[in-house]
């Protein structure tokens, strides 16, 4: 007998969240997955929150990761538990976000018998982690679940799962848990290439007409100040994608908004007629870069990202710079010559000012767009807003001006709607102090609007902003120009939202002209818990500018 | 004449479970064609090694060398499309052999270095090992006898000369 202490698989996993700082776990318990929860009752140090669906857990524990930028947990039983879970792990891959999953599973000498609830969860989560393992024995579970936290973290961060069986999550072993994980075909990358960085130094002194391209990837490294050292530095103006806003200043004089289907007008046309793009952390959507044939004609570019599969992928690049940003730049920064590009940001700035897509029409119906632009105010853009997808989403990213970075998230990968609730749920636990606004629509919210008890329970302040339009927006919108307005499925039949909040122990409070809507934000302001705000808007507005499907950014349409 | 073009790929993977299964869902995902898929032991304990055939040559197979990279068990990925390499396959075929036609049926197998490994009244089994091509040709041949059952290991590559570090 080892004097070593002797551990369950259970306790096993509870040690590895506390050793990874992470005090949070989002779950559902089941059958299988008892021994787990009983571990969790014995280390009351781990809070564990009690989410009504498995895909609220997901998405709960992706909000949380990203606003601590550390590893979020969630888990679920076996079978339906973890099927539920599924979409939430592909979102956290589309999106690169660090999220461990643990499931239950059938007893090992069940596995394979189509037992109750058994699903081969590990076969079904292959394509949407990074990494996935089925536990088999408890002797192998130490050396697992530190890899587990190592993947998730390190490189490209994104979702690593672990089924553990009921029978192994309760057997004992005296084996360690590693400190140290070494994967012999993993090694992330540090810094970029020397003789990369050089040319890249090159490429932006000689250029004329740059722009930075920045992505989630300054906000997974941190490089907020190595962003803005370089920008600021030559006087090149930034642009960024959907997970990029708010990692640099939106109010910023060298900031031009947010590029791509739905991006400024100034954006688009600022990255359509540039000489040289700097890719910091992005991977060249198809949503960012419109045409791909017709992108960006007459720039070259620079790709600086940490996944060497990413560069490439989708366009050309005359300089590929495969590293972490945050340490790649502060290795570039210095090489790169102070500039003016006087001319250049002129341009920029005429072509702002004859194209305002960040201002709101004056408009006697409630528009969407105020809304956000009215929560800005009433913030002063001091809060951390989670978008949902669709219409609103686009509006949050538009007309709220973030400043701060890690202040906007969305599931802009795999848009999933009905990411917002459960996702601010995650990031007002992990940011108890900030005010924390979701934004999401009428079909959004009614995804996962069984969460809405969570508020209620844990006494979340989170205030919810539902843009109802009575439809799927984006879905009307597509319809009605691209379908000869063949509306199907598009229209909503709504409940009151107000009354429904009302019922969960939400404050709910209906809002439908401008002057109403401002009263129902600064009462929730005031409110010390939960609030929805049924903001009843136009029906019949639409997202712009609009680059259509097809067309490049050249054709941005401005409504 | 458009004959498909292919390219050959040897990744050395950590033995562990689920690893065919990963790369073989990633050629699908991402819409890749497999020709052939060979696995077996590496030189090293614990260490596979598969040989991969995919149709098409270019850009796209640079793109899939870096996914399959990005398996966590994917400890190596080589590309020996254009380089100098020993392809080999080994075929079994069972050609039918009546009494009459059976000594020409054992002429061409010796013309083509194959074996017959297995005599029947009516038919032999033919083992062949030998490049794709060679064994597509002695294919057309055997075809005029009847090729009543076929199996092939698909083609395992090695680069030629160098120091073993393919």
């Amino acid at each position: 007998m080892s004097d070593k202490k002797q551990r369950s698989g259970g306790q096993i996993i509870c040690d590895a969240m506390l050793s990874e700082g992470t005090g949070a776990i989002f779950g559902m318990p089941g059958g299988a997955s008892l021994p787990f929860y009983d571990a969790l009752y014995q280390n009351p140090q781990i809070k564990h929150y009690s989410m009504r669906h498995e895909q609220g857990a997901g998405y709960a524990a992706d909000g949380y990761a990203r606003a601590m930028n550390r590893v979020g947990v969630c888990t679920a039983t076996s079978g339906p538990g973890a099927t539920n879970l599924v979409t939430s792990m592909a979102s956290a891959m589309m999106d690169s976000v660090p999220v461990v999953f643990i499931t239950g599973q059938v007893a090992t000498d069940s596995i394979g018998s189509d037992a109750f609830q058994e699903t081969d969860i590990t076969g079904v989560s292959i394509p949407v982690t990074k990494q996935n393992y089925l536990v088999k024995d408890v002797n192998e579970l130490p050396q697992i679940v530190a890899e587990a936290f190592y993947l998730a973290r390190s490189g490209r961060p994104g979702p690593v799962h672990i089924d553990v069986p009921k029978d192994v999550l309760l057997a004992t072993t005296d084996i360690e848990t590693p400190t140290d994980v070494k994967i012999p075909g993993y090694r992330p990358a540090g810094t970029g290439h020397k003789g990369m960085i050089r040319r890249a130094a090159e490429a932006i002194n000689k250029s004329e007409k740059p722009v930075i391209l920045a992505g989630h990837g300054i906000a997974i490294s941190e490089a907020f100040e190595e962003l803005r050292e370089l920008a600021e530095k030559a006087k090149i103006p930034v642009i960024t994608t959907l997970h990029g806003v708010g990692n640099f200043p939106e109010t910023h004089e060298l900031s031009f908004g947010m590029l791509g289907m739905h991006g400024m007008y100034y954006a688009n046309l600022a990255v359509h007629n540039c000489d040289l793009i700097i890719a910091l952390g992005m991977r060249f959507d198809d949503r960012v870069t419109g045409r791909i044939k017709d992108f960006a004609p007459n720039a070259s570019i620079v790709h600086i990202d940490i996944d060497p599969a990413e560069i490439e992928k989708v366009v050309p690049t005359a300089v590929p710079i495969v590293g972490d940003v945050k340490a790649t730049l502060e290795v570039l920064n210095p090489l790169v010559e102070a500039a003016e590009h006087g001319p250049w940001l002129e341009q920029l700035r005429a072509l702002k000012s004859d194209h305002p897509s960040h201002e709101i029409r004056e408009s006697k119906i409630l528009l969407p767009q105020r809304v956000i632009r009215s929560i800005y105010d009433a913030t002063n853009g001091d809060a951390k807003v989670i978008a949902d997808v669709g219409q609103n989403q686009m509006w949050a990213s538009q007309h709220f001006f973030y400043d701060k970075p890690l202040s906007f998230f969305s599931a802009g990968g795999l848009g999933g709607m009905g990411y917002s609730l459960p996702a601010a749920i995650g990031v007002q636990i992990a940011k108890p102090d900030d005010t924390v606004w979701s934004v999401t629509g009428d079909g959004g919210l009614q995804i996962n609007i069984q969460e809405l008890a969570m508020l209620a329970e844990y006494n979340l302040p989170v205030k919810i902003a539902v843009i109802n339009n009575g439809h799927l927006g984006m879905i009307r919108q597509w319809q009605n120009r691209f379908y000869d307005g063949h509306l199907m499925g598009a229209k909503m039949h709504n409940p009151d939202f107000a009354v429904v909040a009302e019922a969960f122990g939400v404050r709910g409070i209906s809002a439908d002209s401008e002057e109403s809507a401002n009263k129902a934000i600064a009462d929730a302001m005031n409110h010390d818990g939960p609030v929805l705000i049924d903001f009843v808007v136009s029906p019949d507005e639409d997202v712009f500018p609009m680059v259509e499907p097809g067309a490049s950014l050249a054709e941005t349409v401005e409504g | 004449m458009a004959a498909p073009e292919y390219s050959t790929l040897v990744a050395l993977v950590q033995d562990h479970p689920g690893v065919l299964t990963k790369a073989a869902m990633l050629f699908r995902r991402r819409g890749y064609n497999i020709a052939s898929l060979n696995v077996g032991h590496s030189e090293v304990p614990g260490i596979s090694r598969m040989t991969i055939v995919v149709e098409g040559r270019g850009p796209h197979i640079k793109q899939c060398e870096k996914q399959l990279y990005k398996l966590v068990e994917v400890l190596k990925v080589l590309d020996l499309t254009d380089v100098p390499r020993v392809d080999k396959e080994v075929a079994l075929m069972r050609v039918s052999a009546r009494s009459e036609k059976r000594a020409e049926v054992v002429g061409i197998a010796r013309a083509f270095d194959a074996e017959i490994v297995d005599v029947a009244r009516d038919s032999v089994i033919v083992e062949i090992t030998a490049s794709p091509y060679t064994i597509d040709r002695f294919l057309e041949v055997a075809g005029d006898f009847g090729v009543l059952e076929l199996t092939r290991t698909g083609v395992v590559s090695m680069t030629r000369g160098g120091n073993g570090k393919t």
